[in-house]
């Protein structure tokens, strides 16, 4: 009895360790090789499906999340009479948390997902093993250029969102409520430091960017090649994407803010 | 036609990350482009900063004019120092300026207000602000009331 509870321990983790490898692996091995002069163009095309495309989604909830910032901050520092610190809790929330995680969490649904699906829907036809036929690597050919375009792609989607959330704040705040201009701008800039907050929070954009194209990759590369193995592995990709941002998120705080 | 639309999209799609990061820089952080050429510096002792510090800002009648460059304390007065920069084109502050440390708002951060004097020589690069009122900490002023109503 006790046997087998250790025997099935002991099995999952030895699964667990093997997949983590296979996933290092993949990752490693589609990295390896230099870009061919048909990479960039590759790349170009990955760049579109993933970046431009998740652009609305961001800008859109950006301006939003930025505005309830505004106007939770305001009504709560109002009682205290300085609502002109409104900028700043606007500004260091965004940029410390909010914009790094909602991002990385709406890429995870939109292009996470859909790259999942991708590859999946490509492993279930047969693609991927007819390329293999044709003496193309697939690990180089398929999984490189999309997961450099994540990699590029994120930072970048969280630049945006910064700013437009920065400026959804100043719509609430500063033309409805009626903060003033200058004491927004000037508290959120005595606030933030370019090194500590900005940069601080775009390297976590880049972890969480590894961590989404590097799930979604390696789900749909190794899913079962049926339609409910496809579904399933784009579930996984979402769910455990998720999840791993939360958690990097607040093992990255502590190590940047949180004085460990 | 597809394809090149494809391709100026993500180009702007690149150059809207690199403007939006310079505009973060900018407006968000608060960051100043080119050199220290167009600033000078002043300093002043005060009896207590209440806790200013490094990059609060250097008001003249309301309006920003530099930053607090950084605050230590003078080891023969045991008073605190406190560095400013001031933009090169506020070149009208009097010998007898004063200097003093406001707070915006109830809980807002910590200010150095500047207001000019009659004096006709203005204060130059590595002046120091003789007249200073330091800051106002909360318990001491209470301390005071209480010893007025006591006194009474």
């Amino acid at each position: 009895m006790v046997f087998n509870w250790l025997q099935s321990l002991g099995e999952q983790t030895l699964q667990g360790l093997s997949r983590l490898g296979a996933a290092l692996l993949m990752l490693l091995q589609s990295l390896m090789v230099l870009p061919g002069p048909r990479g960039w163009q590759r790349l170009t095309q990955q760049l579109y499906v993933v970046g431009v495309q998740s652009f609305i989604i961001i800008l859109v909830s950006a301006g939003f999340i930025g505005m309830v910032l505004g106007l939770q901050g305001y009504t709560l520092l109002v009682d205290y009479g300085s609502e002109q610190a409104v900028g700043q809790m606007v500004a260091l929330t965004l940029v410390r948390e909010l914009a790094p995680v909602v991002a990385g969490l709406l890429f995870a649904g939109r292009a996470g997902s859909a790259l999942t699906a991708e590859l999946g829907l490509m492993k279930a036809t047969e693609q991927l093993a007819s390329l293999e036929m044709f003496g193309v690597d697939p690990l180089h050919r398929i999984v490189a250029p999309r997961f450099i375009a994540g990699l590029i792609s994120l930072p970048i989607l969280v630049i945006i969102f910064n700013l437009v959330g920065v400026y959804g704040g100043h719509l609430v705040a500063v033309e409805w409520l009626g903060v003033h201009s200058g004491a927004y701008w000037g508290n959120m800039q005595a606030a933030v430091s370019f090194s500590d907050d900005i940069l601080n929070g775009l390297i976590k954009a880049l972890v969480f960017a590894i961590l989404v194209t590097w799930t979604a990759l390696y789900q749909g590369y190794t899913c079962a090649p049926t339609s409910q193995g496809i579904s399933e592995a784009t579930t996984r990709t979402v769910v455990y994407s998720s999840l791993m941002i939360l958690g990097f998120d607040f093992i990255l705080t502590a190590l940047m803010f949180g004085g460990l | 036609m597809a394809k090149k639309w494809l391709e100026i999209s993500v180009g702007g799609f690149l150059v809207a990350g690199v403007v939006a990061l310079l505009a973060l820089a900018l407006q968000v952080s608060g960051t100043h482009m080119g050199g220290t050429s167009e600033q000078y510096q002043l300093s002043a002792l005060f009896d207590n900063t209440a806790g200013l510090s490094a990059k609060a800002r250097v008001t003249l009648v309301g309006v920003t004019i530099g930053e607090v460059e950084g605050v230590s304390i003078d080891s023969q007065t045991l008073m605190a120092r406190v560095d400013m920069t001031i933009d090169s084109s506020v070149d009208y502050l009097t010998l007898d300026s004063s200097a003093s440390i406001l707070t915006a708002g109830l809980l807002g951060e910590k200010y150095v207000g500047l207001s000019v004097g009659a004096d006709e020589d203005m204060l130059v690069h590595g002046d120091m602000i003789e007249d200073t009122q330091s800051a106002l900490v909360l318990e001491e002023l209470v301390g005071q009331v209480l010893l007025n109503l006591g006194n009474d």
